[in-house]
């Protein structure tokens, strides 16, 4: 898996418009990433990835960097 | 409608814990007969667990074992990351794990307080939680979970269980009210006094204080909470959510 099909799950469930500043995507401060958004967010990951985020991390997923490095940490290869 | 076909749940993935006995295990074996997969939940992993599982399997169900401690949030973790490595899904929750504890107020210990509050309450929300992240997923799914009459009525000496089991009427109102939307129903079962391990070490005199009690002369059967438990379960109650059901033979409190 590349970084590539994390920035593709971003850009679709928050709507984002390219170019895209990555450094400035967090939680709250773009448009449609509120709580609603962040669960719609950690489904898809979790649907593209095959993996069940746990809370602590769902929790901690403040910004697209911070995703990435969470992801790692389940194994996905390549973000 | 009572045959196993009436209801049927095959390809469905339930997951009931407390399932080792009383209720929880009813419910395993009302569901099962109707063409769940179980995912027969218990504390510990021992014999007892174990024994669970083979019984449903030689009914002719399918079902495996897993431990999971309601008290303890890793295990709770660990227990749906279980469910989603092996089935992807999860259809039904029976949150049905609890403990009693009975003191009257002044013999109340801060560790009878937490543990009561822990295994009825914490572990049920916990549950919930790890249930809604794999139900959500699939925009559909049913959690049921187990309270007590005490809970709606109250009764001497149980301060800390009545709460926690009444902490699981705003568990179910406010989940119901969140998940409504991804298609996932949360329902209250709030049996009476039901025939199980936590009611056998009761006196005579109070067990037959007790039966005085219910309306329709006796003592409720796991099998009778089992039967509702499924019915929130199914399809059958498809537009059912946020409600509280009493199991209770027409008890007075």
């Amino acid at each position: 898996m590349s970084r590539s099909a994390v920035e593709e799950i971003f850009v679709d469930v928050l709507g984002l418009e390219p170019p895209v500043d990555w450094d400035a995507v967090r939680y709250q401060q773009v448009e449609g990433w509120d709580s609603l958004g962040h669960m719609t967010l950690v489904g898809e990951l979790e649907d593209r990835f095959g993996i069940l985020l746990e809370t602590d991390h769902i929790v901690d997923m403040s910004s697209f960097d911070k995703a990435l490095e969470i992801l790692r940490g389940y194994g996905v290869d390549g973000v | 409608m009572s045959g196993p076909e009436a209801l049927p749940l095959a390809g469905r993935v339930a997951l009931v814990s407390g399932a080792v006995e009383g209720i929880g295990r009813a419910a395993c074996t009302w569901l099962a007969a109707r063409g769940a997969h179980v995912v027969v939940a218990g504390r510990i992993a021992d014999d007892r667990l174990e024994a669970r599982v083979a019984e449903l399997q030689q009914a002719g169900g399918s079902a495996e074992g897993l431990t999971m401690d309601v008290t303890d949030p890793e295990s709770v973790q660990a227990a749906f990351q279980s469910v989603f490595r092996t089935h992807r899904r999860l259809d039904v929750l029976v949150a049905n794990a609890g403990a009693l504890g009975d003191a009257r107020l002044g013999m109340i210990t801060e560790e009878l307080l937490h543990t009561t509050l822990e295994a009825n309450l914490a572990g049920a929300i916990r549950q919930v939680q790890g249930a809604a992240r794999l139900m959500q997923r699939n925009r559909s799914g049913s959690i049921v979970v187990v309270g007590s009459i005490m809970g709606l009525r109250g009764n001497v000496g149980q301060v800390p269980y009545a709460s926690a089991k009444a902490g699981l009427v705003g568990l179910v109102r406010s989940a119901a009210k969140e998940l409504a939307p991804a298609g996932v129903r949360v329902n209250l079962v709030a049996p009476g006094f039901i025939e199980t391990r936590l009611t056998a070490d009761l006196d005579d005199a109070v067990r037959s204080e007790r039966v005085a009690s219910i309306g329709m002369g006796r003592a409720g059967t796991p099998e009778d909470v089992a039967q509702v438990i499924g019915f929130l379960a199914s399809d059958a109650s498809g537009y059912v959510t946020g409600q509280t059901i009493g199991v209770d033979g027409g008890m007075v409190l």
